[in-house]
């Protein structure tokens, strides 16, 4: 039992392992899909891969300061996110889809 | 400190002057206050500063960018004017979503602490997303305003990420405290130098530099022509501002790290952005790819990193930003009187127009380097203060790539002096508007003709 406990335990190297984990599954995620909302779930993953992270070198450091920019993230990223829909609502209204292939009108 | 809080009340009196019936004057307590804001700057030049426990330092560098955005931003709502006075916008709104885009931009020239840093780049950000998209039934606005959306908050993952590996090694997010480590401590983790590389592709967004440049062209063209404008000048101004301040305070000690990965960067921003610039027949494209092309040469500058390079880049961004504004205010005029932004419908300007072709020209010389517009003085001081450094191939290649954008810049000159046109309309332009562009012209080549007067108090 004793060596589950300190197998799993859990040290700075993992977490910083996971969180660029997931963080990568989030830049994958808004380059590779179509439908606009996933991207935007993809973007919130990468901003809480950062969040994880950032509380985890916050208590590695002993220093508050991380966990206090964590709520500043969730915040802006609160903010950020309703434009972004705003924007998708809109774009939904003119062509009744939310995919990127429905927006092409601007290339070279 | 005391303009970020005027500038923040400004945005809010004029989100609620609606409310109030102030609609009709409006403009002109915005500009008025600007003016105001701009002298209560300039009074405490020499008094560097510190704010809020080391949040923002006002130091002689933030106070000539906050100068200089202050200025833009006044230029900025002189030539948007007409576009604010027909009806179809809601124009407190706008200007109440451009002036708190304004302050995000004066935070992002003036932070002493990564977490403002953010903050900064964040209040920028988020109102332009919302006006790109301020056409709501047009196409094309809406595309531009999900574009913007998408690399804005996609840049903005990978800037959190390094600031995250940075405070991970660090243990703070001071800038000073930053510096202290990476020059007393040394022997910094990998993960410290992978933060950098994530600041810099976050920031590199920003500006729209040559691996993340793809986004610019189609934002420019589908925003609104003005707002164009704004994210042409005032945010690549204050994203520049950001990225300078940083790594001369930060990372100067470490710069063999990053510096070689820069410069390859620059090269190609500069090669690809006059390359493309080339072949573009939509004059919004054209100048987003020279704006791509002129922050290779701004970021020049962090090469250096030097009191003479911070001179360098404030007087070169001041050079280009007003040029870009003048240019993107005549384009208004024939966007809104001929139809369309092809290069095409500039043809026969020079005749019909007099006023707005000699604006158009002067800034076109003044943004290829032709003397005696200002451009040409800010490339030369440029390229003397790399020089004395040293850096020979990227001068060579930066005038290489100056000499490709002769090209571009004289076709439109050409196109508005030489050829006729079927569409000999003139643009009825009011007296009011002749008058703002003919000052911006003379500020041009004032300053062109007499550019140690200015060098001189910037400078001190």
């Amino acid at each position: 039992m004793n060596q589950l406990t300190e197998l799993f335990a859990p040290n700075l190297n993992n977490y910083i392992i996971l969180c660029s984990i997931l963080f990568t599954i989030g830049v994958v995620g808004v380059l590779i899909r179509k439908n606009i909302i996933i991207i935007f779930m993809s973007v919130e993953l990468m901003l809480n891969a950062i969040n994880l992270l950032l509380t985890a070198f916050s208590v590695h450091h002993g220093d508050s300061s991380g966990q206090v920019f964590v709520f500043f993230i969730m915040a802006v990223a609160a903010a950020e996110i309703t434009v972004g829909l705003a924007i998708l609502v809109m774009i939904y209204r003119n062509t009744g889809s939310v995919s990127i292939d429905s927006l092409r009108n601007l290339k070279w | 400190m005391n303009v970020l809080i005027i500038i923040s009340i400004l945005g809010i009196v004029a989100m609620v002057s609606e409310i109030f019936g102030l609609r009709k004057s409006i403009w002109y307590i915005v500009v008025a206050t600007l003016t105001g804001a701009f002298i209560i700057n300039l009074n405490d030049w020499d008094t560097a500063r510190r704010y809020y426990d080391d949040m923002v330092f006002i130091d002689n560098y933030a106070i000539a960018f906050m100068g200089l955005l202050l200025f833009l931003a006044f230029v900025w709502f002189f030539l948007s004017k007409d576009q604010y006075e027909s009806d179809q916008f809601n124009t407190s709104d706008h200007y109440a979503q451009i002036i708190f885009s304004l302050t995000g931009a004066l935070v992002l020239v003036s932070y002493a602490n990564l977490s403002m840093l953010f903050l900064g780049v964040e209040i920028m950000s988020i109102p332009l997303y919302i006006l790109a998209g301020s056409r709501k039934k047009d196409l094309a606005s809406n595309e531009a305003a999900l574009k913007y959306f998408m690399m804005g908050a996609f840049a903005t993952g990978f800037l959190l990420f390094g600031i995250t590996l940075i405070y991970g090694v660090v243990g703070s997010f001071n800038l000073s405290q930053i510096q202290h480590h990476v020059s007393e401590v040394g022997n910094l983790p990998l993960m410290f130098y992978a933060g950098v590389v994530m600041i810099m592709i976050g920031l590199g967004f920003k500006v729209s530099a040559f691996p993340f440049h793809f986004w610019a062209p189609d934002v420019y063209e589908g925003a609104p022509v003005m707002i164009s404008a704004f994210m042409a000048t005032i945010v690549k101004a204050a994203a520049f501002g950001g990225f300078y301040r940083l790594f001369s305070v930060c990372y100067t000690d470490i710069s063999g790290h990053w510096a070689g990965t820069l410069s390859i960067v620059i090269g190609t921003t500069i090669l690809i952005g006059n390359t493309l610039a080339v072949y573009q027949v939509n004059m919004k494209r054209m100048l987003a790819y020279s704006g791509i092309a002129q922050a290779g040469y701004l970021l020049l500058t962090l090469l250096v990193l030097t009191n003479a390079s911070a001179n360098a880049l404030i007087f070169y961004i001041a050079s280009y930003a007003i040029a870009t504004l003048c240019t993107f205010g005549g384009l208004y005029w024939v966007i809104k009187f001929r139809g369309n932004d092809a290069l095409d419908s500039f043809k026969g300007l020079g005749k019909s127009n007099p006023i707005l072709a000699l604006a158009m020209t002067i800034s076109m010389l003044s943004l290829a380097g032709i003397p005696p517009a200002v451009g040409f003085f800010a490339k030369f001081y440029l390229f003397t203060v790399l020089l004395e450094k040293g850096f020979m191939p990227l001068v060579l290649l930066s005038v290489l790539g100056s000499l490709i954008s002769v090209y571009y810049y004289f076709k439109i000159i050409i196109k508005m002096y030489g050829t006729a046109s079927d569409d000999t309309s003139t643009l009825y332009i009011s007296i009011f508007n002749k008058a703002v562009l003919i000052i911006i012209l003379v500020a041009i080549l004032a300053i062109g003709i007499m550019p140690n007067f200015f060098l001189g108090i910037i400078t001190q």
